[in-house]
């Protein structure tokens, strides 16, 4: 078996009493989306910012290609070619296409003054221009505001920006969150032509309709811990869904939800007796609160 | 009326498109471009136009600048001699001047507010100045361009200073700064009042101002126009020069550098007026009455402020650095994502806003051979006012040298504008200024949510 090009061993992140991850390991190759699935709090935020170098993994390692590396800064990681696409932070709405896509790394004719030499514009314009093109959006003009594009067309220029700059590993947190269907569809569209080209994805997100139809290989946390990691031959859209949300879980809730219809039937057939509906409906939801606390207790000791 | 209707119509199509064509080469950009979405999409064609004009931040402080000039320039007008007071050379020079002043200390206030920070310690730091570069020349007899240096050193440290505790404590900068406004004053209170044992002001004449060898008490500004002569870097804030006029030696000072024999030579070719002046020579002690042109010159603060504000454009525009103000001010944590070192950038910013009001500081030392307590009181706010006016974000991100220029220069017009206007009283000039403001602000948040409206 040939090393994978990303390789995260037991990585274990403390923040004082508080453990966001305990021991999770998973890898992804080249040519492969791995996706980070998980509930809210179940740690992929912090495993994307060890693995993109905003934090430092209290212990376990990150290997590249087989080889350890320490990351003590985003930069560092940037030098292995792991580019992070964040969900709101990575493009500026107020600065043109050029001056986002260039965001740090501006081409620059004359490098005696440092900062202050000046940035090739033509150059740096028609790369923008180019390197969106190759990504299928054709925008006119390179020194129009971001603000004026949509959600997905930022998400694939911060995309463009991360394969230009010589990303071999991409992190894609939570891309579709904030998206519309038809604009989610874009984005998810794109990463497929980002495997296409070579390049390891890691696609972080919660919603299994998002991270299925692209994904080659799931990671499921939960809780700070890897619950598992599954090759799509392996597992249906079902059982993902299922690992992610928890069997007893999925269980309560559907026992709430039909707590809540009875509640609905029992308000249609008494046309007479609101009161008593809603007193059922009251009840209902009561109920279905209860379960769930008990059905946490029963969770955590 | 079928018919009355379609050529109404057909009227007012073509008016539409007439003017906003117009309006497109107005805003300067691939009129192209436009005609060709416009064959596409009608709806297309309009927003971009609109979009396009208005989203050049600059394009509302222009505009206002041509608007506040022409009213000053029909409010002032003298029916006796058919000009406008407010276009007489006197008073130009004059606006010029007061926007000069101001404009150099809004160039580093909207570098650092592009930069998503705040100096309010700028009006402290031109007092404090004005006392660091007076005191070691008044009271030590150092040399003025030693004085000088040491003068920009303190204000890179204040700078460093003001970004630093900025950086490190993660507070709002505004109060850091005003933290600073008072610190600075502070000392500078207590500082002036131990060298002069009690006065709020040092005199150049406190050294220099002797009565000469005929007698005669030397005013302190010539005392320091004395003190600084052939002083080179001082030459470079305070130019002075020495012409023979009619057998007179003219010592005009503060102007840009042959500035004055320009004028001189205009006015002998009768193409600016002359007026009669009595001029002293300091050799004799004489005075005696030369033509000379009614101004001077070009005030040096106009060299400094326009030198500056190119300086500031090219960094701004077209640099690396230019780019991580933008970048640092607009999302900094973003912008540190992307390698930007956003800390090393607000230092910087804050060096820069410090090393203007200094650079200020000194040409208005020489002007008035002293240092005062309270210069410079509210300039800190004035700046930031002349940004706002020039459509610079008050969140940071987004905003334009070219509009602080044209904001310095609205700024510089309604101050001098509202004396030179007779009938206009003095006290209006804060009204104006408020009101300018409120719309600036109003005017800016709206050009904002447009530019931040996706379209998708």
């Amino acid at each position: 078996m040939s090393t994978p090009l990303v390789e995260l061993k037991d990585i274990v992140k403390t923040f004082g009493s508080v453990i966001a991850l305990n021991g999770v390991s998973t890898s992804v190759d080249q040519g492969q989306v791995l996706c980070l699935l998980g509930d809210n709090g179940a740690g992929k935020s912090t495993l994307i910012k060890t693995l993109s170098g905003v934090h430092t993994p209290t212990s376990g390692q990150i290997h590249i290609e087989g080889q350890a590396v320490t990351f003590r800064s985003p930069r560092d990681a940037q030098r292995y070619g792991i580019a992070t696409v964040h969900q709101h932070l990575s493009i500026q709405p107020l600065m043109s296409v050029t001056r986002n896509f260039f965001m740090g790394r501006e081409p620059v004719g004359n490098k005696i003054f440092g900062a202050l030499g000046l940035i090739r514009h033509k150059h740096a314009d028609q790369t923008a221009r180019d390197e969106m093109l190759k990504m299928g959006i054709d925008i006119r003009d390179p020194n129009q505001v971001v603000g004026t594009m949509s959600g997905g067309e930022r998400q694939v220029l911060a995309i463009a920006r991360a394969i230009y700059f010589g990303a071999r590993v991409l992190i894609l947190d939570e891309p579709t969150a904030a998206l519309g269907v038809k604009q989610a569809g874009v984005v998810l569209k794109y990463i497929a032509q980002v495997r296409a080209k070579g390049l390891a994805v890691v696609f972080i997100t919660h919603n299994v309709h998002h991270a299925y139809p692209v994904a080659d290989k799931f990671t499921i946390l939960k809780r700070g811990q890897s619950y598992g990691t599954f090759m799509k031959s392996d597992v249906s859209r079902e059982d993902v869904l299922a690992m992610m949300a928890g069997k007893e879980e999925l269980e309560a809730l559907e026992a709430e939800l039909e707590e809540f219809s009875r509640a609905d039937q029992a308000r249609a057939a008494g046309k007479d007796s609101s009161l008593e509906a809603t007193a059922a409906a009251e009840h209902a939801i009561a109920e279905g609160l209860h379960q769930e606390v008990s059905s946490l207790k029963g969770k955590s000791p | 009326m079928g018919l009355a209707l379609f050529l109404h119509e057909g009227r007012l199509t073509y008016t539409h498109n007439y003017v906003s064509e117009f309006l497109t080469k107005l805003a300067g950009k691939d009129i192209r471009l436009a005609t060709s979405r416009a064959s596409r999409d009608e709806r297309v064609q309009q927003l971009g136009f609109w979009n396009r004009l208005l989203s050049r931040p600059e394009f509302g402080a222009l505009a206002g600048a041509l608007l506040v000039f022409v009213m000053f320039s029909v409010f002032a007008w003298d029916a006796d001699s058919g000009v406008s007071g407010f276009l007489r050379l006197r008073a130009i020079s004059t606006w010029l001047k007061f926007s000069a002043e101001i404009g150099i200390i809004a160039i580093g206030a909207t570098l650092l507010m592009i930069g998503g920070e705040f100096d309010l310690s700028v009006g402290s730091i031109i007092g404090f100045a004005s006392l660091i570069v007076l005191t070691p020349i008044v009271v030590y007899g150092w040399a003025p361009w030693l004085a000088i240096l040491l003068t920009l050193a303190l204000a890179v440290a204040m700078g460093w200073l003001n970004g630093t505790l900025v950086n490190s404590t993660g507070l709002p900068s505004f109060i850091v700064t005003l933290a600073f406004l008072y610190i600075y004053r502070g000392i500078t209170l207590v500082t002036t009042r131990a060298f002069t044992g009690g006065a709020t002001r040092v005199d150049i004449q406190a050294l220099v101002g002797e009565p000469n060898v005929h007698g005669i008490n030397v005013p302190n500004v010539d005392a320091a126009r004395a003190l600084i002569r052939g002083d080179w870097l001082a030459q470079v804030f305070y130019p002075q020069s020495s012409i023979l006029v009619d057998g007179v030696t003219w010592q005009p000072a503060g102007q840009i550098f042959s500035t004055p024999r320009l004028m001189l030579w205009l006015s002998q070719l009768g193409i600016i007026p002359n007026n009669e002046r009595r001029i002293l020579d300091a050799a004799t002690g004489v005075r005696t009455a030369v033509s000379l042109p009614v101004v001077d010159g070009i005030p040096i603060a106009v060299g400094w402020w326009i030198a500056l504000a190119i300086l500031a454009i090219i960094i701004l525009q077209r640099s690396q650095l230019g780019n991580w103000i933008y970048g640092t001010g607009g999302h900094t944590e973003s912008a540190r994502n992307m390698g930007v070192p956003t800390n090393r950038v607000k230092i910087i910013l804050f060096m820069g806003t410090a090393v203007c009001a200094t650079v200020l500081s000194i040409i208005q030392v020489f002007e008035t051979g002293s240092s005062e307590v309270l210069r410079g009181q509210l300039k800190e706010f004035e700046a930031i006012i002349v940004a706002v006016i020039g459509g610079t974000l008050l969140t940071g991100g987004y905003g334009t040298i070219r509009g602080a220029f044209w904001g310095a220069l609205i700024y510089g017009m309604i101050s001098r504008g509202v004396e030179i206007v007779r009938w206009m009283p003095n006290d209006w000039f804060r009204i104006f200024l408020g009101v300018g403001l409120l719309a600036a602000v109003i005017f800016n948040t709206y050009i904002r949510k447009r530019a931040t409206e996706a379209k998708g």
